[in-house]
């Protein structure tokens, strides 16, 4: 069984064993939205924006395999509107003010956000107090903007082999702290880190480069999230 | 960097065989000695287990009975949740802060007592309660409250505050609690007395797979809530490749209002390393982990005293009870202070040292588990069941109960009722009947299966406790015609925010969200718009959080939007011209207001335009 089919939406999807739904998809050009999966790292499972129903039951397209005969149901509007709330809930965690971050256009969550149709999130803002960290001489770090997805801790640790980052405290409180002290400054990240291209949004962020692409020419201001996958079928 | 504390983080270390895996018990260990993980024994063990400093940091900072910061000499923790509100926290917690000079989460300047709340420590039957370092002190009031700080200046030992036993082996030496058991039924399985060895020997006698045949038969489920069924999970964990397996027993009773596995930890520890020890001969395994919850570490020295009788008996170690190919033996882990950590794979990141954090399934704890070997997570209860089981036979267990719930199950009953305490009943017994038992026919509302599980009212009482119906895994709390069924769900909610782990979405920020939904509708500043979005996200969070508790998180909001609408009926509807009545308009700009100089009503009245 090396080799099997699966259904997206009605629509029959070759798989390999060991592929997650969500890779096999992607190879048949069908985007699930994700926010904390990265190709190349363990996934993760935390945003839970991929989550699509596999037989019935909800799961987490990043992390559940494929399995022959599998029914996976990506695009119902049930699915749509949790995904939506689920985005909308992301905004208001923290404090995003897109029309000033230097990650506008290229954020993925904000692409998200465009992509679902998100004009205003239906729930209060939490306002949250959070800290800005820019000891390190090239790399800023605001966690403001930060949504846990830990795309820098496993980059840091799977690709860089250093483990800079890890998260500290738990629910509401939880935070990507790094590895040793309180700043960036004093451990050994390094702005050529794979880490810091890793974060989707704008908490981790090159110094002095912000701006080098003028808004308007950047990755999703051309085209929506999601679109390379589903073009990538028809090329 | 004193060498002192080096020299003494160093030992701690090594005499956990500086084996990272054990790094819950070597932050607990430090904990005890210095009355916090400071940022240098963070270092210092960091160094030693060669791990990098912010995992230490991670896993300090994730258990509420870790800190960074340096605590009393005598912690009080408090304990705050419902029940205990209902039996006058509020005036305990009062008197707490008078006597003490010092507010919640605050030490003496002394440095001496430390004062803190904590979620459901298992004494629902004889609240207020609150653990006093690892003491446990019940039925307090202000006046007992002020006596406990006044002693504690004198002697500072917490142990002295314990003057009459509760019944029991709770005046074993090994325990000296003033915990009472509160059994309030004549046993029908699980508690009646039992004849040590007798199980385990003839569970030995049989092949593994008739064991488990045995208790497929019996058609025994997972007590703890979920109902899974036993046999299956043995089997799977059985099949599973694996030279080492493991069987652990889920002692982390968090749930609140549950607290019957207090009882048969307390009064029945063989039956449980027994089932425990089957389990293990069962699937194969030679590792058995007793995770025992923080909040009742007061019974780890006779539990511990128990499995070293255990070893000489020959009923653990190498041959057990002279079988020539099973060896086996158990040890307890030690929890630190979260409730996630009875979500089994939380539990098991938890044994292997780590934040409790819940793992991606699959793989299941059946194939990968504990440390990567094919582990079961199994309830206290559950193993109990096995042990009467494989004594009396899978036909003397299953003639309780109905066909689908087989056996009994304990009911941990508390709230606005006249005999708290627990209960054992057959499934299939009656809200009703539970009710009359405990002497609460009054009650306007119950709950079944604490915080995680729903709110009911009078029109559900003829339903039947068990798995298909009302399902618990043995919190009933009920509230009488007195109480505010909107300050409950508030009060569980507070309890989800505190104790989502934070892993993902949908429940670290669901959480928040609907606590401060709920909060305001007591405060008048809802609409039916916002409760319908509510209903939304709660419902997503359901269907997309990651474990059982972000799955449960939203169910004291919609089983109440269910059985009890009239608790969301103060909700305003926006006006004919559209204007939202429930935005507080001088609310809002007060601030703005203070700013320009302004006096604050100048904006107009509340809700205006």
């Amino acid at each position: 069984m090396s080799q099997f089919t699966i259904t997206i939406d009605g629509r029959e999807v070759e798989a390999k064993a060991g592929q997650t739904i969500l890779e096999a998809a992607e190879e048949a050009g069908i985007y699930i939205p994700r926010l904390c999966h990265k190709p190349g790292l363990e996934p993760f499972g935390g945003c839970r924006v991929c989550t699509v129903t596999a037989n019935g039951r909800p799961c987490s397209a990043c992390t559940q395999p494929a399995a022959p005969g599998m029914i996976v149901m990506n695009e119902t509007e049930q699915v749509k509107d949790f995904r939506k709330t689920l985005v909308e809930m992301m905004f208001v965690e923290g404090n995003h003010f897109c029309m000033f971050c230097e990650k506008s256009g290229n954020c993925e969550l904000q692409a998200m956000g465009y992509r679902m149709g998100i004009d205003v999130p239906r729930f209060p803002f939490l306002f949250p107090k959070r800290n800005v960290d820019a000891s390190h001489p090239d790399i800023l770090v605001d966690h403001n903007r930060c949504i846990l997805c830990a795309r820098c801790i496993r980059t840091s640790r799977d690709v860089d082999g250093k483990q800079v980052f890890d998260f500290v405290g738990r629910g509401a409180n939880k935070r990507v702290a790094v590895r040793s002290g309180t700043r960036l400054a004093d451990s050994d990240a390094d702005v050529s880190d794979a880490a810091v291209e890793a974060c989707p949004v704008g908490a981790l962020l090159k110094k002095r480069v912000g701006y080098a692409t003028p808004i308007g020419e950047r990755l999703y201001d051309k085209a929506p999230i999601g679109s390379e996958i589903e073009n990538g079928e028809e090329s | 960097m004193s060498t002192l504390l080096d020299s003494a983080v160093r030992k701690i270390c090594k005499a956990h065989d500086n084996d990272p895996t054990r790094l819950l018990d070597v932050a607990r260990a430090v904990q005890e000695k210095y009355r916090c993980v400071s940022d240098e024994a963070i270092d210092v063990i960091s160094q030693v287990l060669h791990l990098p400093r912010v995992t230490v940091e991670s896993l300090v900072s994730f258990y509420a009975f870790l800190s960074t910061e340096k605590q009393g000499r005598v912690i009080i923790r408090l304990c705050d949740d419902v029940i205990d509100r209902m039996h006058g926290y509020d005036r305990v917690l009062d008197a707490f802060r008078e006597e003490l000079g010092i507010e919640l989460g605050e030490t003496t300047p002394d440095g001496n007592i430390t004062l803190e709340r904590t979620a459901c420590i298992g004494m629902s039957d004889q609240a207020p309660a609150a653990l006093i370092n690892d003491v446990v002190v019940t039925r307090l009031n202000s006046d007992s409250a002020r006596e406990i700080v006044r002693e504690l200046r004198e002697h500072m030992d917490p142990q002295r505050l314990v003057r009459t036993y509760g019944r029991g082996n709770n005046a074993h030496d090994l325990i000296r609690s003033m915990v009472r058991n509160n059994i309030q039924t004549e046993g029908l399985v699980l508690l009646t007395r039992t004849n040590r060895g007798e199980a385990l020997r003839k569970a030995l006698s049989l092949r593994p797979v008739e064991v488990i045949r045995a208790i497929k038969t019996a058609r025994v489920r997972g007590r703890g809530g979920a109902g899974f069924p036993t046999g299956m999970k043995w089997e799977f964990t059985r099949a599973a490749d694996g030279e080492q397996k493991v069987i652990i027993c889920n002692a982390d009773e968090g749930e609140p209002g549950t607290f019957k596995d207090r009882i048969l930890l307390t009064e029945y520890p063989d039956r449980v390393f027994a089932g425990m020890t089957i389990a293990g001969y069962a699937i194969g395994a030679q590792e058995g982990i007793l995770y025992l919850r923080a909040e009742y570490a007061y019974l780890k020295a006779f539990l511990e005293d128990r499995l070293e009788k255990r070893r000489k008996e020959g009923l653990l170690g190498e041959n057990v009870l002279g079988h020539s190919r099973f060896h086996f033996d158990i040890r307890i882990q030690m929890g630190a202070g979260a409730y996630v950590c009875g979500e089994e794979t939380a539990l098991i990141s938890s044994c292997e040292g780590t934040r409790g954090d819940p793992k991606n399934r699959p793989p299941f704890p059946a194939q990968h588990g504990y440390l990567g070997r094919p582990t079961s997570v199994n309830n206290v209860e559950t193993l109990c069941c096995v042990t009467k089981i494989m004594e009396e036979g899978a036909a003397a267990f299953s003639q309780f109960g109905t066909n689908q719930s087989s056996g009994t199950k304990l009911l941990s009953i508390s709230g606005d009722c006249r005999r708290p305490g627990v209960y054992e009943l057959p499934f299939g017994t009656t809200l009703r009947e539970v009710l009359n038992l405990c002497d609460a026919e009054d009650s306007i509302a119950v709950q079944v299966g604490g915080p995680s599980g729903q709110m009911v009212g009078p029109d559900a009482y003829d339903r039947q406790i068990c798995f298909d119906d009302l399902a618990t895994g043995g919190s009933i709390m009920t509230f009488g015609p007195q109480r505010d069924l909107l300050e409950v769900v508030h009060a569980f909610l507070e309890f989800f925010e505190d104790e989502s782990c934070g892993y993902c979405t949908p429940c670290r920020v669901g959480t928040v969200l609907l606590k401060e939904a709920v909060e305001r509708v007591r405060d008048d500043l809802c609409e039916p718009v916002d409760i319908d979005r509510f209903q939304e996200m709660g419902k997503m969070m359901k269907a997309m959080s990651r474990c059982g508790l972000g799955q449960t998180a939203p169910n004291p909001v919609l089983s109440t939007l269910e059985n009890f609408p009239g608790l969301y009926a103060n909700c305003k509807k926006e006006d004919s011209e559209g204007y939202r009545r429930s935005f507080d308009l001088e609310g809002s700009v007060t601030e703005a207001s203070a700013i320009a100089g302004r006096p604050a009503h100048a904006t107009g009245e509340k809700g205006g335009r």
